[in-house]
């Protein structure tokens, strides 16, 4: 097929799947921290609040698009651009399996695989800041400077950390391409046990999985780092005097950002698409039964008479779950699903994370902030990268 | 496409880089010269230096412009005003400076009139391990000395700018 | 439209930009702008680098044009926070303000 065909079709396929993730990531995050809450989150908007995240899209399209008086005009537009874009561009290296082919045409399942594939992830995050600064210093108001000035400060100071912690796993899997790291870590010890780089021989990179997960929790300006867009603090930060499409841009950019960030953390520590046993012993089921397992949850709380209220939603999504068990059964459709699984598992956990740290942790007051990144995180980042080297000369 | 390619970032490059040299306000200059660092990126990209794009992008628009736009935003020194300039520099910059371009501009079409072409792709030496190798190897001296002088440079940025507590 | 571009046309455009990086040096009056200026002489030089480099078919240049960036890095932050300690003592940024050696 034209290579520019099939670029485009794969290139409109992974933005429409990571635009709809986004919408209900939202979700998702409101429901887990109502529930941490002990509350019970959107539910009036469509079975479950379902449909929250689209009554929410519309009421921010529907809102007076204001362009306040004395901004610079240019650079207050350009800034919600530049944070969509910029989050987006970094999906267009993230490995999500392996080649596959399907109707006769045989494609990897990743836009493109640059040679420098790491370090164009971090040029693109190292140019988020801009997108910040812009809309903070246009806005022509002063919590909106302050505060995109404390979170342009803080952005930069944990890209150190961020750099190092990358750095050691690059050092084990000795190339810089994203598919190469993860065909790096596509052997078992023993037959079963996983060789990803968090748990792999030389140095595991458990601590190095935990410092790059802090640091980028400054990187896209979430909890406990979220002073700069505080309520309570700044009014909204740098995105105060943003309303309707705008303001959506960079809560877009801000979920798009958890997104690739933890898509990096899993091709870079967790295996990527590789399954967490290897497939000739059986873990092409493992999908199968977790949906069914799932499925079969749903179904009996959908039975049970207590939840007389959700009975007709619980049963539908049981239904569908034991759908998508029997999709993985079949052959043509397995080869791309079961890398897609495990990838999307491995990303949705650390999602998850993201979200339970939200709903769990205080946030760090500002020189707190700094000086964690200055004093603690980067000597432990370095010492990190400089035990990998250690071990990996000494074992090479 | 790669002759139209060039022209495109080597016209945005241009632009950007009168738009420095033009603007009156230093927010506005710094971030013309942000879009000049990220046309010369391409540029570099299309000379087969994949190493050098990546860093361009991470070290001097990524890092050094926001240091700049940190500075100009903290100084909020305001657009700029216009005082008398040296009457040497504006009677003899103009025409010097077009002398300098023309000298340099025939010298270039002299040399490399039936020049060499830039093809993308025929230069692989630019990958990260080529550049680490070179760097690790045979610059060696300079890359431990350049380090030096940037633990220097941080050091006397931190002395200068730190304020003295009464 | 050729096939390919020419080398020429790489040093063509950084000597424009050189040229214009000078021309910015000369005539404006922020000290900054000033600065900026030399940083867009250093782009040009790094583009000349890169250009010859591709030319003779070895990674020298590349190397040299990381060697310019790391020390318009440390150039960056001194200039800059000596343009901070002027700024706290003379209160303006004009480049004709602060010429003088004496208050």
């Amino acid at each position: 097929m034209n290579y520019y065909l099939l670029a485009v079709i794969k290139a409109v396929m992974v933005v429409a799947a990571v635009m709809l993730t986004l919408l209900y990531l939202q979700w998702i995050e409101r429901k887990i921290i109502a529930h941490i809450q002990r509350r019970l989150g959107p539910h009036r908007v469509g079975p479950h609040g379902l449909l929250q995240p689209i009554a929410d899209t519309f009421k921010l399209l529907i809102k007076e698009d204001l362009l306040p008086p004395g901004v610079n005009r240019f650079f207050y537009v350009l800034a919600p651009f530049l944070a969509i874009s910029l989050s987006l561009i970094s999906v267009s290296v993230i490995p999500f399996g392996p080649e596959i082919e399907v109707a006769g045409v045989k494609t990897w399942m990743q836009l493109t695989d640059l040679n420098i594939g790491v370090l164009f992830v971090l040029a693109i995050s190292s140019l988020t800041v801009y997108s910040v600064v812009l809309a903070g210093w246009s806005s022509n108001s002063k919590y909106p400077l302050l505060g995109a000035l404390r979170s342009a400060a803080q952005m930069i100071g944990y890209e150190l950390p961020l750099g190092m912690a990358v750095a050691a796993p690059l050092l084990m899997s000795n190339t810089l391409s994203l598919r190469g790291i993860v065909e790096s870590q596509n052997h078992y010890y023993g037959a079963f046990f996983p060789a990803w780089n968090v748990c792999r021989l030389p140095f595991p990179q458990a601590l190095g999985l935990i410092v790059f997960m802090i640091a980028v929790f400054a990187e896209t300006n979430r909890v406990p780092f979220d002073l700069p867009e505080a309520e309570s603090e700044l009014v909204a930060g740098f995105h105060t005097e943003y309303s309707s499409l705008k303001f959506a841009g960079f809560i877009m950019a801000e979920y798009a950002n958890m997104i690739t960030v933890c898509s990096m953390a899993t091709t870079l520590f967790l295996g990527g698409w590789l399954p967490l046993w290897p497939a000739r012993h059986g873990s092409d089921y493992f999908p199968v039964a977790v949906f069914v397992f799932f499925g079969a949850v749903a179904v009996y709380h959908g039975l049970h008479p207590a939840r007389r209220r959700d009975a007709w939603s619980l049963r539908g999504f049981g239904f569908l779950l034991w759908l998508a068990a029997g999709v993985f059964l079949i052959p043509p459709a397995r080869q791309v699903l079961l890398p897609l699984f495990w990838f999307l598992s491995k990303t949705c956990l650390l999602l998850f994370a993201f979200v339970w740290v939200r709903g769990t942790l205080p946030r760090f007051r500002y020189d707190q902030l700094m000086r964690f990144a200055w004093s603690f995180m980067f000597p432990v980042a370095v010492a990190n990268l400089f035990l990998t080297g250690l071990l990996v000369a000494l074992t090479s | 496409m790669e002759p139209a390619l060039f022209l495109l970032f080597a016209a945005v490059a241009v632009v950007c880089a009168i738009n420095v040299v033009v603007q009156r306000h230093p927010v506005s200059s710094a971030l013309a010269l942000i879009g000049v660092m990220a046309a010369l990126a391409v540029e570099y990209l299309l000379l087969g230096a994949q190493f050098i794009f990546a860093a361009q992008v991470i070290v001097y628009a990524g890092a050094i412009m926001v240091l700049f736009i940190f500075v100009i935003m903290l100084l909020n020194a305001g657009a700029e005003r216009r005082t008398h300039g040296s009457l040497i520099a504006r009677l003899f910059g103009g025409p010097l400076l077009a002398l300098l371009l023309g000298i340099i501009g025939s010298v270039v079409y002299v040399t490399f009139r039936r020049g060499p072409a830039v093809k993308f792709g025929a230069f692989t030496g630019g990958t990260a391990e080529h550049v680490g190798r070179a760097v690790f190897t045979t610059y060696l001296w300079p890359f431990e000395i350049t380090s030096v002088l940037v633990l220097i440079a941080i050091v006397g940025a931190v002395v200068l700018a730190y304020k003295e507590l009464e | 439209m050729p096939q390919t571009t020419p080398l020429s046309w790489y040093l063509v455009l950084s000597a424009v930009l050189f040229v214009l990086g000078v021309a910015g040096f000369l005539f404006r009056r922020n000290i900054i702008t000033v600065f900026m200026s030399i940083e867009l002489m250093l782009n040009a030089v790094n583009l000349s680098f890169l250009a010859f480099s591709y030319h003779l078919k070895q990674v020298d240049g590349q190397v040299f044009a990381f060697f310019v960036m790391v020390v318009a890095a440390a150039e960056a932050a001194v200039g800059l926070a000596i343009i901070l300690v002027i700024f706290k003592n003379r209160a303006t940024l004009n480049v004709d303000d602060i010429a003088t050696m004496k208050d």
